[in-house]
């Protein structure tokens, strides 16, 4: 542009007022948005937010290998396996009360249902829509299977299912399979297994009675 | 000397002093329906997600518990996103060559995180705890809204602090129990109440019936002395109003 012409040209100081004023009310309005950008979304690490400092933007990390935190050990090989001497282990780890088998059947019906059916005949609705049916847990190869057989199973998955430990707490898989050997009883128990004077009603739980801490 | 202005300016004057007056009120008033609107809010809105995620069928259709994804909800203060294996648990063998699915099974081979835009995100300067809520009795709908009916997923709430307060001011218009009496004939009798998306609260055509020790208890009102919100406030231990409308109950 000709200099000429911007000098010839008329500003009168109104047009600077103007100008001047038009500036400031945006750099409030930015100051403004700014503030709330860094109130709203602080310069910090929430669950699973994006992280611009590692190369996978995870900002959740894994501990070095080998880590072991207080009380993760888990030296407990009947607790942690289900096994004990490299055999499933037909023994619980700890009692079972008629809490935690409640408790067990909540987990059940969560985390195995989708699959294994409320029943536990292996035809749930995600086998329905085409999965790989789950054997029964009615067959005798099950039926016969120690407890902790069903407690590896779910930790290390098996065949088409994955492992669920990473989804289920240890203390609720052991309490799953103690639901699932009560599942199996329901198709061969009999009348006279109840002790007389005993009435078996299916009950919910109190407010608070089931435990609810999971391990 | 004539007259400078015209007889109507006396009018003209006082209207305009009028007009000004409604005009700055309205403008606030259309500034705050604005910052209160799905414009702002997102409520209402779903968002592009990297899979177009339908809650919708996986919760009504397959019935799948909420705690199946959202594994921490009862523990922690974050409920959970799922990690892509959670998806493949099934999805290793149903929809394999879905178009829409690639994403999910490009995660599993290369170890990238799928990045999903949450539909609920709270400003930072709210402390939010998922556990305390779930476990005194908020069910998920309640602010959620009816997850299992929504194709995509979008935030029920507008997550403003009146909406807040509007239920701390008041919980036990919203507690439901853990537990109902079971009714074989109803399985969503059976679980826990709180992940039972057609959870109906007690009303005289509608009664709820919870256990108390040994004996059952009926309830017809949700508020009210006799209400189940107020006897689930008790036995759950819900701290006061005053003391959960305090600014530091959330601003930490």
């Amino acid at each position: 542009m000709d200099m000429r012409i911007l000098t010839n040209m008329p500003m009168p100081a109104r047009r600077f007022k103007q100008a001047a004023l038009l500036l400031v009310a945006v750099g409030a309005l930015l100051t403004v948005s700014a503030c709330r950008e860094d109130m709203q979304n602080q310069p910090k690490y929430v669950p699973l937010r994006e992280s611009s400092f590692f190369p996978d933007q995870r900002s959740a990390r894994l501990p070095v290998e080998g880590t072991i935190a207080r009380g993760q050990l888990e030296d407990d090989s009947l607790l942690y396996t289900g096994k004990v001497d490299g055999k499933e282990s037909a023994e619980l780890p700890f009692a079972m009360t008629a809490a935690d088998m409640q408790r067990g059947r909540e987990r059940y019906n969560i985390y195995c249902s989708p699959c294994h059916s409320q029943l536990g005949d292996g035809n749930g609705m995600i086998v329905q829509r085409g999965f790989k049916k789950p054997p029964s847990y009615f067959e005798p190869r099950l039926v016969q299977a120690p407890i902790g057989h069903f407690f590896n199973v779910m930790t290390r998955g098996y065949g088409a299912m994955a492992e669920y430990s990473s989804q289920v707490p240890v203390a609720d898989r052991w309490r799953i399979a103690a639901y699932i050997r009560a599942l199996q009883l329901t198709q061969t128990a009999k009348g006279t297994d109840v002790p007389a004077g005993v009435t078996v009603a299916s009950h919910a739980p109190t407010e608070g009675e089931a435990p609810k801490e999971a391990k | 000397m004539a007259q400078i202005f015209h007889r109507s300016a006396n009018s003209i004057a006082k209207a305009s002093i009028l007009g000004g007056l409604i005009l700055v009120v309205g403008l606030l008033w259309a500034a705050l329906q604005l910052q209160r609107s799905p414009y702002f809010t997102y409520a209402g809105v779903a968002r592009p997600q990297p899979v177009p995620f339908p809650h919708q069928h996986h919760v009504a259709g397959l019935g799948i518990d909420c705690r199946y994804c959202h594994t921490t909800v009862e523990v922690s203060g974050f409920a959970g996103i799922p990690p892509t294996r959670t998806c493949m648990n099934c999805h290793s063998q149903i929809w394999t060559a879905a178009p829409m699915l690639e994403p999910v099974r490009e995660s599993l081979r290369t170890g990238k995180s799928l990045v999903w835009t949450r539909a609920n995100d709270l400003p930072d300067f709210v402390y939010f705890d998922h556990s305390i809520h779930v476990n005194k009795g908020v069910g998920c709908n309640t602010c959620h809204g009816r997850v299992d009916q929504m194709p995509l997923m979008y935030n029920q709430a507008s997550l403003q602090m009146e909406w807040c307060l509007n239920c701390h001011r008041d919980p036990a218009k919203n507690l439901r129990p853990h537990y109902v009496k079971e009714d074989p004939k109803n399985p969503a009798t059976m679980g826990d109440q709180i992940f039972n998306m057609a959870y109906q609260e007690p009303s005289d055509s509608h009664p709820v019936t919870i256990r108390e020790g040994n004996t059952y208890k009926t309830f017809t009102s949700q508020t009210g002395p006799d209400g189940l919100g107020t006897y689930l406030a008790a036995v759950n231990h819900v701290r006061s109003p005053r003391d959960i409308t305090s600014c530091n109950t959330c601003h930490r």
